[in-house]
C-alpha cells in the first residue's frame, strides 16, 4: 500500500501541494528574518498576517481588483510593522511581549472589521496559476513547479532577494551590524535606528503580504483567525533555518512537504492513525530543530534594545 | 519614564484589543442596562414584571461561520422571531477557540443570572464540569455530546449528523463519475465524526465500488490546510467532495475551481458557491432548544439529553435551488430521507 505514494501523479502533487503551502510561511519568515538579523524579534506576524489576509481580500472584494488589494495588504503591513519598530525601538519595550500584544490587536481587529464590514463568510477571485510558456510544459517539472499564481513565484524570488541583500549589499551588512553588535555598528556612523525600523518594517510588509497569500491568492476567503497559527511556525522556522534565507526556506519547504505527504497518506487509506499522520510534520521540524539549532548562533543583539553609550 | 511610557503603550494595545473583542460584552452591558431600566419603570408602574427569557451562548468560531456556530445562533434567532425580541435576549461570545477565554466567558454569562448558557463545543465540557455545581439556578446547556455529568442544572445535546450525512452520501455516489469522493474533516470526533461515518455509509449502500477518501486535518480552524486537503482529494480522482466544520470555507473555493461538487453539513453553505453546492444538512437546534426552554420555564434546569434527528426535523437536507439536481438524484435522497425517518434504514447496522 505505501509503494502507492511513490507513483508520479501522487509525487507530483505532495510536490507541487508543498510548494504551494509554503508560500505564507516564506514571506512572513522572509521578513522575520530580516527583523531578527537587525535585533528585533517580532512575535507579531501572527497578527500582522491576519490584518494583512483581512485587507487584502476586503478592498478585492469591494474594488474587483486583487492589486489593490495587494496595495492594501502592504500598507497594513508596513503601518503594523512601524508601530512595532516604535514601541520596540523608540520605547524600548520588551520585545516578546509587545509582540503578543501586536498578535492579540491583529486578531481581534481583524476579526472586528470582518463583522462590521463584511459580516458573513465571502469569497473572490482570487490570482490564477500563470501559465508560463515553455517552462510549464515540462513534464513533472512543469507541473510541479510552474502550474502557480503569482505570489507563489513571489515568495520564492524573495528567498533569493533577501539573500543577496543580506549578504551582498550594504543595507545588508548594516542590518546583520546592528544586529550583532549595535555600539560598533553606531561607532562607524551606522544609524541603529533607522537600520532597524526599515527591517521590522519590511517584516511588516511581508507578513501582510503573507496575510494576502492566504486570502486572495490560494484560499480567496477571508474567515476568524484563519492564519491559525501560521505565523508562530514562521517565526520557528526562522530560528529553524538559523537566520539564513536558503535555510528558512529548506525548513519551510520542508515542514510543507511532510504536511502534504500526511495529506496523501490519509487520502490513500495507508493504515497509519490520523492522529499521528497530523503531528508528522510537526515531530519532523522539531527533531530537525533540534539537529540544526546547536550549529547556529542567533544575532548577538537579538532582543537588546540598543541606547547610546550604553 | 522609560517604564512609563511602555506600560502606557501595553494599556493602548489591551485597549485596543478589548475594543475589538468588546463587541459581545457590549450587548451584554446593553441588555444588562435595558433589565434596569426595565426593573425602575415597573417600579414605579406597579405593574407585574414580565421577565424575558435571558440566553448567553459562548461558541468557538464566529456566528458568521457558514458551519457549527452559526447553526446555533441562526437557532437562538429563530426563537427570539417566534418569541419577540422583548421577551427573549440573547447575548453570545464568539471566536472562543481558547478554551480559557470560553469559561471565563460562561462563569461571567453565569453569575450575570442568565436562564440559559450554552457551552457550544464539545471542549467547554470540562470547564462547564467545573462551573456548573457553583450556580445550581442557572441552566447550562452543552454540545455535542450526550454527556450531561449527572448534574441537575446541565442539558446536553447531541445532532445524529450520521443522517444527514447517509443521505449526501447516496446523492454523492451517485452523482460521482469517477467513483472516488473526498471528505475533509477537523478532528476526528463528535458530529464530525458521525457526519463523515454516514457519509460513508450512504455511499458504501449507494455503490459498493466507490472510493470514500477522508482526511482529518487535526485542526477546525486550518482553514489553508483543509483547501489543500481538498486540493488532495482533486489530485487524487475525487469529483465529489464533503466536509464539516468551518475551516472548510477554503475547500468549497478548491472544489470551485476544480469544478467538483460539494456537500454541506451544519449550516448552508450554496451562498459560497451555488454552482456547485447540491445540497446541505442544515441543523435546528431551535428544536430541542425549545424543549430545554420550557422545561426551565418549569423549574427543571437540566438533567437530560437531547438530539436533532431526521424525525423531529431538527435535521433538515435543504436542496440548492440552483443546482439542476437529476430527478432520479433527489428521489433516492427522498427515499433515504423517509427510510431513515421510518427505520427502514439502519445506518450503521
Amino acid at each position: 500500500m505505501i509503494e502507492q505514494l511513490f507513483t508520479k501523479a501522487v509525487l507530483v502533487g505532495i510536490l507541487s501541494s508543498g510548494i504551494r503551502l509554503a508560500t505564507p510561511y516564506l514571506y512572513a519568515s522572509m521578513g522575520e528574518t530580516f527583523s531578527q538579523r537587525s535585533g528585533v524579534l517580532n512575535l507579531g506576524v501572527e497578527g500582522q498576517m491576519l490584518l494583512g489576509a483581512f485587507a487584502a481580500f476586503y478592498i478585492s472584494f469591494t474594488t474587483g481588483n486583487l492589486w489593490f488589494g495587494m496595495l492594501a495588504a502592504i500598507i497594513t503591513g508596513l503601518l503594523m510593522g512601524l508601530a512595532m519598530a516604535f514601541v520596540s525601538i523608540n520605547l524600548q519595550a520588551v520585545q516578546g511581549i509587545s509582540g503578543i500584544g501586536f498578535y492579540l490587536f491583529g486578531l481581534g481587529m481583524s476579526d472586528l472589521l470582518f463583522q462590521k464590514l463584511l459580516g458573513t463568510v465571502e469569497t473572490v477571485s482570487g490570482f490564477k496559476p500563470i501559465y508560463i510558456p515553455w517552462l510549464s510544459d515540462i513534464p513533472i517539472i512543469g507541473e510541479i513547479f510552474f502550474n502557480q499564481n503569482i505570489l507563489v513565484y513571489g515568495a520564492y524570488f524573495l528567498v533569493v532577494a533577501a539573500w543577496f541583500v543580506l549578504n551582498k549589499t550594504t543595507l545588508g551588512l548594516k542590518i546583520k551590524a546592528v544586529g550583532e553588535s549595535p555600539q560598533a555598528a553606531d561607532s562607524l556612523g551606522v544609524s541603529v535606528s533607522k537600520v532597524r525600523y526599515f527591517a521590522v518594517a519590511f517584516g511588516g510588509i511581508m507578513s501582510g503580504i503573507a496575510g494576502a497569500s492566504l486570502s486572495i491568492a490560494l484560499l480567496n476567503v477571508f474567515q476568524q483567525n484563519m492564519t491559525s497559527g501560521l505565523g508562530f511556525i514562521a517565526i520557528a522556522l526562522v530560528y529553524f533555518g538559523g537566520w539564513r534565507p536558503w535555510a528558512v526556506m529548506g525548513g519551510a519547504l520542508l515542514f510543507s512537504m511532510v504536511n502534504s505527504l500526511q495529506l496523501w497518506v490519509q487520502v490513500l487509506n495507508i493504515p497509519i492513525p490520523s492522529d499521528f499522520a497530523v503531528m508528522m510534520p510537526y515531530v519532523l521540524t522539531i527533531f530537525a530543530l533540534i539537529v540544526t539549532v546547536q550549529r547556529v548562533r542567533p544575532p548577538s543583539a537579538l532582543t537588546k534594545p540598543f541606547e547610546r553609550g550604553h | 519614564m522609560k517604564k512609563l511610557k511602555i506600560t502606557l503603550i501595553m494599556l493602548l494595545l489591551v485597549a485596543l484589543l478589548f475594543t475589538a473583542c468588546g463587541v459581545e460584552e457590549a450587548e451584554v452591558a446593553e441588555v444588562v442596562e435595558e433589565a434596569v431600566v426595565v426593573e425602575e419603570v415597573e417600579e414605579e408602574e406597579v405593574v407585574e414584571p414580565t421577565e424575558p427569557f435571558r440566553v448567553a451562548v459562548v461558541m468557538p468560531s464566529a456566528i458568521t461561520d457558514l458551519a457549527f456556530s452559526q447553526s446555533m445562533y441562526d437557532a437562538l434567532i429563530a426563537i427570539q422571531e417566534e418569541r419577540g425580541a422583548e421577551n427573549f435576549e440573547i447575548v453570545y461570545s464568539e471566536g472562543m477557540f481558547v478554551v480559557d477565554d470560553a469559561a471565563a466567558a460562561l462563569r461571567d454569562y453565569a453569575s450575570q443570572g442568565y436562564d440559559l448558557v450554552i457551552a457550544h463545543g464539545s471542549q467547554y465540557g470540562s470547564s462547564l464540569q467545573e462551573i456548573a455545581p457553583d450556580f445550581l439556578e442557572t441552566s447550562f446547556a452543552w454540545g455535542t455530546t450526550v454527556d450531561t455529568f449527572g448534574m441537575p442544572n446541565v442539558f446536553a445535546y447531541e445532532a445524529k449528523s450520521e443522517e444527514g450525512g447517509y443521505v449526501n452520501g447516496v446523492m454523492a455516489a451517485m452523482l460521482s463519475e469517477s467513483g472516488v469522493l473526498g471528505v475533509v474533516g477537523p478532528i476526528e470526533t463528535g458530529d464530525a465524526k458521525l457526519y463523515v461515518d454516514g457519509f460513508a455509509a450512504g455511499v458504501a449502500a449507494t455503490n459498493a465500488d466507490a472510493q470514500v477518501n477522508t482526511n482529518w486535518i487535526g485542526s477546525f480552524s486550518d482553514v489553508a490546510l483543509a483547501s489543500e486537503a481538498a486540493q488532495t482529494h482533486i489530485g487524487a480522482g475525487a469529483d465529489v467532495l464533503t466536509g464539516t466544520a468551518q475551516m472548510v470555507v477554503g475547500a468549497i473555493g478548491v472544489a470551485e475551481e476544480n469544478s467538483a461538487l460539494w456537500f454541506g453539513t451544519q449550516s448552508s453553505q450554496t451562498s459560497l458557491a451555488s454552482s456547485i453546492v447540491v445540497a446541505n444538512q442544515v441543523y435546528h437546534w431551535e428544536v430541542v432548544l425549545k424543549q430545554m426552554i420550557d422545561l426551565i420555564e418549569g423549574g427543571t434546569y437540566g438533567g437530560q439529553y437531547y438530539e436533532i434527528t431526521l424525525v423531529n426535523d431538527g435535521l433538515e437536507i435543504e436542496f440548492n435551488a440552483d443546482y439542476a439536481l437529476p430527478d432520479d438524484v433527489k428521489a433516492a435522497a427522498v427515499a433515504a430521507v423517509d427510510g431513515i425517518v421510518d427505520g427502514s434504514i439502519t445506518i450503521f447496522p
